[in-house]
């Protein structure tokens, strides 16, 4: 099959049934998205289709019907995307191993929510577990990006 | 002095008190430091000044050899490092470097006495410089116990200065200058006439002439970076994808694997039937190991599949299959002959309870997993004469030693790459993984393999917390709290960490009642005992070890005294505060949260305090009780911890630790049936979401003069603070984890 990542056209001989997930990571080597619980309770594999958030845990490749961006294509350490530069700044992480899907989970529901309640981030966040507790950060960080995001 | 290594090698036990009886450590063998790790492989030009710095002309290298779980290790040995070496974080590379000896730990070997954090009296002080003898003889590079601040703060600086000197010594040596008119900023010795000499360009030279040792460290008002809000070097490359973590590791050929062992952990695999995975497509081979089988394939989802589509015969568990079982063993613990120390008496607690009006409560804490987000795995290589593996590990050391030993090999010819890890607290401190990971590599020699655990593998092979009882007997008189008899029946996750590293210690456990025994009290009767449950399923440090259980059997049954003795909780803690560190802390939550204050309808508030590795720390806990269930609003903590390396990431830690120590107390237990864990993924056993976090205000104080780690005693008092919160606002007195059993959360 077909897909598209990050802007670039791939060619994968997988079984319909293959999780996205394991499509990205083990035949593409694109590891910035993460295996967490495998059945979309964490949010660690979060990844955009044509730009909303998906589990990519839960996305049989047969399914797969648009172009894919996962944290790299958001953007790189030389050229953040607006989200990620409201992490940095508010120095979210701590292992870091959830944030590419706690990232991928605030771009898209900014993109649909440019200027969120509190009750409207904490219920688009919930979501996206986090064992370090580095929520009060992320909750910041999300209201920061929506402000940057409103300037641009 | 083999002989002496030996003895201290077996006797060694993290968090337990090993009591050397005649052991004399000789002055020499103390003294000389172990081998510097980075001469081993310096090349002409390379100056390894000492374990932790290195630098030639194409850069400068600092070795943060503690693990970094998450925790920010990395930065903040950097940090300390670069303070006195007069660089600046953006011009250096750090690495964990390899496992070796040099990396002892000693700050672990405080924490391992049997004495009061704040008991500097000879005897505590004596067995203290014993254990640090003891870690630096054993080599043990340990992170854990939340001891890589107080262990880095010295060493790194002093490494980092006698770097410092040693250069300006090479730069004195080429100029003719004296060294003492010479400085240093942003990696250059600079002379009085503002000419740079680079670091780099000096290493040459540098390497050729004996190490400055003789250093003073500075002034920490003349500190650039320590005590200042830093960006942690790995913060953008954890905000792009771009971090590697230990699962992510690649290499050319590699393969991928996983495996199933038997859910009744630690029992053996009786027999298998692979016939319907052995045709799946991308298998690549099957392997029966006395524990379980692993699957070898081109894909880790498909060696998922594979691992699913074979029948297992399991044997049966090596403890009790039902839960409740577990808890009649803790029950019957409670007797003379499974006491394991009388921590503490002080007054006489038996004639102050006669004839009063005895208060008691009955407490339980059950198994809880670890579960850090990123999943078991290792990726290893084995040929005939040399491993490597790269996985992230609490333990370095030991891990290349008991692959050797699985292997029949020396451990010089173990290569462990450390690795960043997605979060760990205390589950990396074991080796499941990485005996997999070398039993399916020595299988396929020459072909690097990843192991990655399913998340219910994880589950299910996990060393979950301690499970534990407590009961407690106390009295009160004229609106004060006059005697607390408090007995903790736990199963000693040391001993049973210790047991499966062969390396049994006799004494007492300390963790069994840390956070309970030391509580800083003057109740005039105050008796605490620990009682050791035999080993039931195996189980492991959890993030704050014993006072994750301990602090909230003590924190709630003095909460339930002074209710009972009709008097306010902070201001009976603030009367019963024996200590100035602890009333100190009490009394910044009691500002910060202006303790007192009116509160809303349905509202609540409980306070706890707990010292847990050597750290006072206060919690204030409100909620509010609503139709829908309890919302935690809002935690204050104030926590004494010496020194702030970084307040950014103490914050950061802090806030983590409570939201830890609250999720669990909440929602998560592990609890068995038919010999295996209940609970296989996240939905069982949840935590904290992000819905349900309350704003959470830190304060850290600074009133001691030891340094403090803060990665684990932030947890121990937010159960109880939860607990007594909930009881203000319900009048419902929680008296068992998870407290979702009693009360709905939002």
């Amino acid at each position: 099959m077909k897909l598209n990542v990050n802007g670039t056209e791939h060619e994968v001989d997988v079984e319909d049934d293959m999780p996205l997930l394991w499509v990205l990571r083990d035949e593409l080597g694109i590891t910035g998205v993460k295996y967490g619980c495998g059945i979309a309770q964490c949010g660690a594999c979060t990844v955009h289709v044509d730009g909303v958030a998906v589990r990519s845990c839960q996305l049989a490749a047969g399914d797969l019907d648009g172009d894919v961006t996962t944290i790299e294509g958001l953007g790189t350490p030389d050229a953040l995307h607006a989200v990620q530069e409201a992490w940095v700044e508010h120095q979210v992480a701590q292992c870091g191993y959830c944030q590419s899907g706690q990232i991928m989970q605030a771009a898209s529901f900014l993109d649909l929510n440019s200027a969120p309640t509190d009750d409207q981030i904490d219920q688009a966040m919930s979501g996206n577990l986090c064992r370090c507790g580095t929520y009060p950060r992320i909750r910041a960080a999300v209201k920061s990006a929506a402000t940057k995001l409103q300037r641009a | 002095m083999g002989r002496i290594k030996t003895i201290a090698r077996r006797s060694f036990l993290v968090g337990s008190a090993a009591i050397l009886g005649g052991v004399a450590f000789g002055t020499y063998l103390v003294k000389r430091d172990p081998a510097n790790p980075l001469s081993a492989d310096a090349a002409a030009g390379d100056a390894v000044f000492n374990p932790w710095v290195k630098i030639n002309e194409s850069g400068i290298t600092l070795v943060t050899p503690h693990t970094d779980l998450g925790q920010g290790a990395a930065m903040m040995q950097a940090m300390l490092i670069a303070e006195e070496l007069d660089v600046e974080i953006d011009q250096v590379t750090t690495t964990p470097g390899v496992a070796a000896g040099a990396y002892y730990n000693t700050a672990l070997g405080d924490e391992a006495v049997p004495f009061r954090s704040n008991d500097d009296s000879f005897a505590a002080e004596a067995m203290r410089s014993t254990m640090g003898a003891v870690m630096k003889v054993v080599g043990a590079q340990v992170t854990g116990g939340s001891t890589s601040v107080p262990d880095s703060y010295v060493k790194l600086r002093k490494a980092g200065a006698v770097a410092r000197e040693t250069l300006k010594a090479a730069a004195a040596a080429e100029t003719g200058l004296d060294a003492a008119d010479l400085t240093t900023e942003r990696g250059a010795v600079v002379l009085p006439d503002g000419m740079r000499m680079e670091y780099t360009t000096l290493a040459a030279a540098a390497a050729q002439i004996e190490p400055v040792n003789d250093v003073t460290l500075r002034d920490p008002a003349e500190w650039r970076l320590v005590g200042k809000p830093m960006q942690r070097l790995d913060i953008v490359s954890k905000s792009t994808g771009t971090q590697t973590f230990g699962i992510d590791v690649k290499l050319d050929g590699m393969v991928h694997a996983s495996v199933r062992m038997n859910p009744r952990k630690g029992a053996e695999l009786l027999g298998f039937d692979a016939g319907d995975a052995e045709g799946m497509r991308g298998v690549q081979k099957i392997i029966g190991l006395p524990y379980g089988v692993a699957v070898v394939a081109d894909n880790t989802w498909r060696a998922f599949q594979a691992l699913d589509a074979i029948e297992y015969d399991w044997a049966d568990a090596p403890f009790p299959a039902e839960q409740a079982d577990h808890w009649k063993a803790v029950e019957a613990s409670f007797v003379a002959d499974r006491l394991d120390k009388e921590w503490r008496h002080d007054g006489d607690v038996e004639a102050a309870l006669e004839g009063a009006d005895v208060v008691e409560a009955e407490y339980r804490a059950p198994y809880v997993a670890h579960q850090p987000l990123e999943p078991l795995s290792a990726v290893a290589k084995v040929t005939d004469d040399r491993v490597d593996v790269w996985v992230s590990h609490q333990m370095p050391g030991f891990a290349e030693q008991r692959i050797a030993a699985r292997l029949g090999m020396e451990t010089g010819q173990i290569f462990l790459h450390n690795q960043y890890a997605g979060g760990s607290f205390g589950h990396r401190l074991e080796f499941d993984n990485i005996d997999v990971v070398v039993d399916i590599a020595r299988e396929i020699k020459g072909t690097p393999v990843k192991l990655t655990f399913s998340r219910e593998e994880d589950f299910a092979q996990d060393y979950n917390r301690q499970i534990g009882m407590a009961r407690g007997r106390g009295a009160h008189a004229g609106g004060k709290v006059t005697a607390l008899d408090l007995d903790i029946a736990t199963v000693s996750a040391s001993r049973s960490q210790s047991g499966r590293l062969a390396a049994p210690v006799p004494g007492p456990d300390v963790q069994l009642a840390a956070g309970a025994w030391n509580m800083r009290y003057a109740v005039p009767n105050l008796r605490v005992r620990a009682y050791a449950v035999p080993e039931l399923a195996p189980t492991s440090s959890w993030r704050s070890v014993g006072a994750s259980t301990a602090g909230f059997f003590a924190e709630s049954f003095v909460d339930e005294l002074i209710h009972a003795a009709g008097a306010d909780p902070m201001e009976e803690r603030l009367r019963l505060v024996n200590d100035d560190d602890a009333r100190a802390v009490l009394e910044a939550v009691a500002e910060m949260s202006d303790w007192g204050a009116p509160l809303g309808p349905r509202q609540g508030r409980g306070v706890a305090i707990v010292t847990s590795f050597g750290v006072p720390t206060a919690e204030v806990v409100q909620v509010t009780d609503t139709d829908d269930g309890i919302k935690i609003d809002h935690v204050w903590v104030a926590a004494e911890v010496g020194r702030v390396i970084d307040p950014v990431n103490l914050e950061n830690q802090i806030m983590g630790g409570v939201v830890w120590g609250l999720g669990h107390a909440m929602n998560s237990e592990i609890t068995y049936a038919d010999g295996r864990a209940e609970q296989d993924n996240y939905h069982m056993a949840e935590g904290m979401r992000l819905h349900q976090c309350p704003v959470i205000e830190v304060r850290a104080l600074e009133n001691n003069p030891t340094v403090r780690g803060v990665g684990e005693p932030p947890v121990p008092p937010a159960a109880p603070a939860l607990a007594n919160a909930i009881f203000a606002a319900t009048g419902r007195r929680l008296r068992e984890m998870p407290f979702y059993h009693t009360v709905d959360f939002l």
